[in-house]
């Protein structure tokens, strides 16, 4: 009998970067339905070419430069479907597809690889698409508009979303019954608050992600539009910004992504306030009305230097120490 | 009020292996190996050579500054002195006694009735005679850690938490000798003169917290703390803070926060030494995991061998790949089964499964290690800086503090081999300093 004499511990809790990805794509399933269910089978086609370009694009790239990873460990497949999520429904297949490669190719691979990469991929590659092709980026259907399956781009009936009569600024007509459930103008995966909320839910519960930066980020969100509610009433506009745009899905699934966001404690916290922060400025003052993905991108930028200066209380140095 | 620690795992316990079996001694083998280092510090000095007869709990190994004694755990005769396999990896100078079944007693410890006319240097001198270490693992000399602690702490934790999966040898103590613990700790309490003594005990040993409490009416001066299930809770530093609140500072010992623990095992050790003036001859030693047939308690001879433990536990199965002294967290994995059974061996862990180690495993940022470490260090981190060699970025993350207990490479989903990159980061770190 040969016996093994590697080093402790000798069990493992299970727990496999396949296993959390597959549950993040699970956690995003009600938001993925919700998706198809108000923009009907082109939201699923759009999702299908982006997961799709994310995955053949890093198998490619994994094959020619044999890096470490493997395409089956389901991250590029999270950034396909989250990058489909962020886009309107009417967005042109072919620029999905190139979307999806810029993520995987550009943003993540050659920014480091899997866990290395300094920006959230799928939104790095959303900015890349408003930047080059903002007409298609901010073309948005009515819910229940039926769009062409087959055809590459879609010109279906535009409609404002909520956050386009927000920038006025006044309150929406939608009511916030149809914010809270989806049914409002706007990309495929932000609209369904409600369907956000149970898949973001689900993550903090199965410890995929900690409650810290989404609660951080919402938290900042909802206290700077109640203080500064742009002369509206406070509680609705409050409510309003919270559902509209794509400021839950960003709280929930990309703020929280792990490569590009703090892992400490501390720095998790000052990272969601500055998302938040950064959030509200961009929608008050810059030319588009939402600001999510350049709050986000921004403060991935600061995630490493964030660890770096917001480190855990060290065990045993407590302040007014209690020892006996 | 309930004191928590930060970190820590939730493993699968796979105390239902060993758990509720009757704690029967294990058959005397014909022969023992005593090293003559079973505990932290200097190597004892032989009291005897091939040819002599041995008695049973002869001295037979004499102990100097930070050492402790060792003690014939048979009758017979010594074989040889020489270098044997020991636990540790390393060979260690060992006598080998044969056992000639006889078990003719060779005590000089009196038994006492009670511990009236008896001055704690009196107890504390018993203790040392007896060779008692620190019997959870640790094994660090317990007369020595009494006397730095007599009269400096408030709080004397018993440490019956047993957080490490598989083992119940401290459970099988409380269950079935749980007076033996008691009385012990009326022996520290008399040392030391703290203000409280506390049993502290996780929530999962249902049947020893029931054992314990039908005898606490006669032991009035224990306290007994039930809390809940979680590793490294059994951990000094971790266990102090859940039971006092108080955090013991970075390179320091608990009594710098003015309490003393000591391992259940230990405890019912300095009772049996006491009262029945018995030395360390023998120990609960917990044989179980999926590879042994018939997983249990039993009482072994100090120098029993591992095949000869394995063997009165029904032998080891066809797939057993590991052979573990002490638990699947923080045990040492044995590649040779002649080794004996210590001070320090509470259990034997045979597994079937081995962790796995990918050829080149990546780490995702998940900061799962960083919710896991129960010192408050950044696992992520220190495994970067340890990959380029950085030392003073690993000082300045304070690798020195790492307890090793596995909490991060468990909950790893990269499978990074974390811990191990820290015991070397340590090593590391340690030889600077000492240069």
């Amino acid at each position: 009998m040969k016996l093994i004499t590697s080093s402790s511990p000798h069990i493992r809790s299970g727990e496999t970067t396949r296993r959390l990805m597959g549950t993040v794509l699970l956690a995003l399933l009600p938001t993925l339905l919700a998706g198809v269910w108000f923009f009907g089978p082109r939201a699923l086609a759009l999702v299908l070419v982006t997961v799709a370009a994310c995955i053949v694009s890093e198998w490619v790239f994994l094959s020619v430069t044999k890096g470490p990873g493997s395409v089956l460990d389901g991250s590029s497949a999270v950034t396909g479907l989250l990058l489909a999520l962020t886009l309107p429904a009417t967005t042109p297949y072919w620029m999905a597809a190139v979307g999806g490669v810029f993520a995987i190719v550009v943003v993540k691979a050659l920014g480091g690889g899997l866990g290395q990469n300094i920006f959230n991929p799928a939104l790095a590659a959303r900015a890349l698409l408003l930047l080059l092709w903002p007409a298609s980026l901010t073309r948005y259907t009515s819910v229940g508009a039926e769009l062409p399956l087959l055809s590459m781009a879609a010109d279906g009936v535009t409609s404002a979303t909520p956050l386009h009569s927000m920038v006025m600024p006044s309150l929406p007509d939608a009511s916030l019954a149809d914010m809270f459930l989806g049914s409002i103008g706007g990309c495929i995966g932000e609209v369904s608050t409600l369907a956000l909320l149970l898949g973001g839910a689900f993550l903090i519960w199965r410890k995929v992600i900690s409650w810290r930066i989404p609660a951080a980020y919402l938290g900042t969100v909802a206290f700077l539009t109640l203080v500064f509610p742009r002369g509206q009433e406070p509680l609705s506009w409050m409510l309003y910004s919270l559902m509209g745009g794509g400021l839950v899905l960003g709280a929930f699934f990309m703020a929280t992504d792990y490569a590009t966001s703090p892992a400490l404690p501390r720095a998790q916290l000052v990272y969601g306030i500055g998302c938040g922060a950064l959030t509200i400025l961009f929608r008050y003052h810059s030319l588009y009305p939402e600001g999510v993905t350049y709050a986000i991108l921004l403060m991935n930028a600061c995630a490493w230097a964030l660890d770096k200066f917001l480190p855990p209380v060290r065990f045993g140095v407590q302040k007014g120490g209690e020892a006996g | 009020m309930r004191h928590l620690f930060w970190g820590g795992v939730h493993p699968e316990g796979r105390k239902e292996l060993s758990r509720g079996t009757p704690l029967a001694p294990a058959p005397a083998p014909a022969q023992v190996v005593i090293p003559m280092l079973q505990h932290i510090g200097r190597p004892c000095t032989p009291l005897v050579k091939p040819g002599d007869p041995v008695r049973l709990g002869q001295k037979i190994g004499d102990a100097e500054g930070l050492s402790a004694t060792v003690h014939a755990s048979v009758s017979g005769r010594v074989l040889a002195l020489e270098p044997r396999p020991h636990p540790s990896g390393r060979p260690v100078l060992s006598a080998v006694l044969e056992n000639d079944g006889q078990d003719t007693p060779g005590h000089t410890l009196l038994p006492r009735q009670t511990l009236e006319g008896l001055s704690p240097d009196d107890l504390l001198s018993i203790i040392r005679e007896a060779g008692i270490v620190g019997m959870g693992g640790a094994t660090f000399p317990t007369d020595i850690k009494a006397v730095s602690a007599a009269g400096r702490v408030d709080t004397v934790l018993i440490n019956a938490c047993e957080c490490e999966p598989y083992i119940t040898a401290d459970d099988a103590l409380l269950c079935s000798v749980p007076e033996q613990v008691l009385r012990g700790a009326s022996v520290l309490r008399a040392i030391l003169q703290p203000d409280r003594v506390v049993l502290a005990v996780e929530d999962n040993k249902v049947q020893a917290i029931e054992s314990v409490r039908r005898c606490l009416e006669a032991y009035s001066q224990v306290e007994l703390a039930v809390l809940p299930t979680r590793y490294p809770q059994g951990a000094e530093k971790q266990l102090i803070q859940a039971v006092t609140g108080r955090q013991v500072p970075p390179g320091k010992l608990p009594i710098s926060v003015g309490c003393g623990v000591f391992n259940a095992g230990t405890v019912a050790a300095i009772c049996r030494a006491v009262f029945d003036g018995e030395p360390i001859t023998r120990r609960v030693v917990t044989v179980t995991g999926e590879g042994v047939r018939e997983p249990k308690n039993l009482i072994v001879r100090i120098g029993t061998s591992y095949e000869d433990v394995l063997a009165a536990a029904g032998g080891l199965t066809e797939d057993t790949c590991k052979v573990i002294m002490g638990g699947p967290m923080m045990g040492a994995a044995q590649g040779d089964l002649s080794v004996p059974v210590l001070k320090g061996t509470n259990a034997v862990l045979c597994l079937t499964q081995d962790a796995p180690a990918p050829a080149r495993p990546v780490c995702i940022r998940c900061g799962k290690c960083v919710e896991a470490c129960p010192m408050h260090l950044q696992p992520l981190y220190l495994y970067r800086y340890e990959a380029v060699g950085d030392l003073a970025a690993l000082d300045a993350l304070h690798v020195s503090d790492c307890i090793e207990c596995g909490c991060c490479s468990y909950v790893c989903p990269g499978q990074l081999p974390l811990v191990e990159r820290f015991r070397s980061a340590k090593q590391t770190w340690k030889e600077g300093n000492a240069s």
